[in-house]
């Protein structure tokens, strides 16, 4: 028996933005493509420009080129930026989609839980949908037989297992999903960020479970933002970036490279070359900057404090409607907020060539602390396309103040949330019930 | 991708995982690793399917049934259309029974993969399973639908001849036609919506191509084998022949049918495999 349980050489893919990627496209818009693009290439071909006919659908690697080994019983964290190719990676080695380069080979059985309660059907019963949810995720009905009382029993939901899941609480929901997926009885084990969600009692319950199964001398990749259960749980870890490895190695060491690489250089960012800035024909995106109130450039905010975002572009193409557009995500990937320029002085206007700067203010006492990432994006206008898509394109940290002038008065606990506004509370005491 | 899992003695299973070219095989060894998936979820379907009805299960019953009143309104009593001897409801019932089931599962199955995209985005497994599952959860409506058949045939007395041992056959040959159609549709369903519009229009034009409110008697040879290249004249002619006994005999014409339908399905299948490679980047 070898000891190598996966071996990755060269795995890259390749998605198309655009055509194929909007997904159900209609079949006239798939003729019309195919009579606009022939057509396109007969007049290229005419002009002696073949190459041109090629750039009709923008094409992104979201993995390139990624070759790795794991070895029988390693436990190994998946870490990176959003976007940065982990679940993609995941993806094709669960065999959800194909590579488009490259080759892979696993040996052993294979379990992956990319999400949890995959298959759940709410007018099923708890019962039925431990026996669905474990089908789908490769348990055979016997396995599932055998460890049913088990499942349940840690689900914590006895009382509630021949009540539709529709009546359940969320919470109840998520820890018979977990359950399931944690009697999965895999040689080896791909686990997406699923741990992000559910009730921090029940995340370290699975994240033990998670431990005992590295302990039984099996192997888990996982991916997760948490780093603190990265450093705990893996032993090796593998940074990627931009679809590409960029480090891979003791986790403490792969996980402190990351920490340090993320806040010191990603709250501003430029491209300095026009012709491959993101974008396209119509606009580039050439800057964008992290500032705090004073305009410097910082990584770090503190929660108080208003954060500006600017972003810099060129307008290549007079006459369109753009807009700018941000969407603020946290480290889990849950997203915040989506913030558009909608000033109709100018998300109405016909740009002229040029370029321009647009910056927006996000308030103080608004987000809710911890790293936040920026997809920032360019719209062109009638009819609606998105022109820049750059995602993750800048991050900064929101410093957690324990003070109590902050949204987190006196309590010194964690506070679950994206967002932790400053609301204005009104309290009276009301004077005519009291009278008995 | 190519699976090549092979469980020989105490090694390991062993995946390669590299892009694909072109025609795959149809993995029909991996889809019989992934048989209890399939009958979990034809289980989940049946029992989802009448929830939050009132009249439940008997749905499989109404829907046939009513038809066939409606049938022997206007085509039996109205237009006075032939029935092959047999009385005009009996005649439309017994032709409906296997059209309702073969019906349903195309419309489901051509459904199918978009309805669990959330499966094919987060799991791996053969996704034949998906098509295959919808056609076979619609035996049971098909099941308590026969009944009700085998009823009205006591009421008008007609027993059947010895030729209903053909009967399974023809149930097979429904469920062929209606997974090749579903192999095709479905896939294509995936990348172009449009035939998510399509498919009422297609069961509906299908319905009145099938010998089910008029006798194929009509037809005279050689029309009636070329008949034939429509499975569902094999199948409606193959049950009023098994079951009530009419003289339609159908040799050739099921003979054509069958090959249709066997063809609907291996090219179909091999079509859904070719596509499939797609469906997780696109559904």
């Amino acid at each position: 028996m070898n000891d190598v349980a996966i071996r990755v050489s060269n795995l890259s893919k390749q998605y198309r933005i655009g055509a194929v990627q909007d997904g159900n496209r209609t079949l006239r818009e798939a003729l019309t493509d195919v009579f606009v693009s022939t057509f396109h290439k007969a007049v290229s071909l005419v002009r002696g420009q073949a190459g041109a006919a090629a750039e009709l659908t923008k094409e992104f690697w979201a993995l390139r080129d990624a070759s790795f080994e794991v070895k029988r019983g390693e436990v190994i964290g998946l870490i990176g930026r959003n976007g940065a190719g982990k679940s993609t990676l995941l993806k094709i080695l669960t065999r959800i989609t194909e590579p488009t380069k490259g080759y892979a080979e696993i040996s052993g059985r294979v379990a992956s839980l990319l999400e949890v309660g995959t298959g759940f059907h709410s007018e099923l019963t708890g019962r039925e949908n431990v026996y669905l949810n474990g089908a789908v995720l490769g348990m055979t009905k016997k396995e599932i037989e055998r460890q049913f009382d088990e499942i349940v029993a840690f689900s914590e939901t006895e009382d509630f297992i021949d009540t539709p899941v529709k009546h359940y609480s969320s919470g109840m929901y998520l820890r018979l999903a977990f359950a399931v997926a944690a009697h999965l009885e895999p040689d080896i084990l791909l686990v997406d960020e699923v741990l992000a969600v559910g009730d921090a009692r029940f995340q370290t319950k699975c994240l033990n479970k998670m431990q005992d199964i590295g302990k039984h001398g099996r192997t888990v990749l996982f991916v997760s933002h948490n780093m603190p259960a990265v450093m705990n749980l893996c032993s090796r870890a593998i940074l990627l970036n931009g679809g590409a490895i960029a480090d891979d190695g003791p986790s403490y060491q792969v996980v402190t490279k990351y920490m340090t690489s993320e806040f010191s250089t990603v709250a501003s960012r430029e491209w300095t070359d026009p012709l491959t800035a993101p974008g396209g024909d119509i606009a580039r995106l050439r800057a964008v900057r992290v500032r705090d109130e004073e305009g410097d450039i910082v990584e770090t905010v503190d929660i108080r404090r208003p954060v500006r975002i600017e972003m810099e572009y060129d307008v290549l193409k007079s006459g369109h409607k753009l807009v700018p557009s941000l969407q603020v995500s946290n480290g889990e990937g849950v997203c915040a907020f989506v913030s558009r320029d909608v000033n109709p002085a100018w998300s109405r206007r016909l740009r002229e060539k040029g370029h321009y700067r647009s910056e927006v203010m996000i308030p103080g006492n608004f987000l809710a602390g911890g790293t936040m990432y920026l997809d920032v994006g360019l719209l062109v206008l009638d009819p609606l396309r998105t022109e820049v898509n750059e995602r993750s394109a800048v991050a900064f940290q929101v410093l957690d103040v324990i003070d109590p002038d902050s949204a987190r008065g006196d309590i010194t606990t964690k506070i679950p949330g994206v967002v932790r506004p400053l609301l204005r509370w009104n309290t009276e005491q009301s004077v005519n019930a009291v009278t008995s | 991708m190519d699976t090549s899992a092979g469980f020989s003695g105490a090694e390991l299973p062993r995946i390669v995982i590299r892009p694909s070219i072109g025609w795959r095989s149809l993995g029909l060894q991996d889809l019989w690793q992934y048989r209890e998936l399939l009958y979990f979820l034809a289980w989940r379907d049946i029992k989802v399917r009448y929830k939050q009805t009132v009249l439940g299960a008997a749905w499989a019953i109404i829907q046939p049934f009513f038809t066939m009143v409606v049938f022997s309104l206007f085509f039996g009593k109205l237009a006075k259309i032939p029935s092959d001897g047999i009385p005009y409801p009996l005649f439309a019932f017994a032709a409906l029974v296997p059209w309702t089931m073969f019906a349903n599962g195309l419309s489901q199955s051509a459904d199918s993969l978009v309805a669990s995209s959330n499966l094919i985005k987060k799991v791996y497994f053969p996704r034949l399973v998906i098509p295959i599952s919808s056609v076979c959860s619609g035996l049971v409506d098909f099941v308590l639908a026969f009944v009700v058949l085998l009823g009205m045939m006591l009421y008008y007395g007609i027993i059947p001849t010895i030729n209903v041992i053909w009967l399974p056959f023809f149930v097979i040959l429904a469920l062929v036609t209606s997974l090749g159609t579903g192999f095709w549709l479905s896939a294509m369903n995936v990348q172009f919506r449009d035939v998510r519009y399509t498919i009422p229009f297609l069961v509906q034009i299908w319905l009145f191509a099938t010998p089910i409110a008029y006798p194929s008697s009509l037809l005279t040879e050689p029309w009636r084998t070329i008949y034939g290249l429509n499975p569902m004249v094999g199948v409606v002619e193959g049950f009023r022949w098994a079951l009530l006994g009419t003289q339609t005999a159908p040799g050739a014409t099921i003979f054509v049918s069958a090959i249709v339908a066997v063809t609907l399905l291996v090219t179909g299948a091999f079509f859904f495999r070719r596509m499939e490679r797609t469906f997780a980047d696109i559904v």
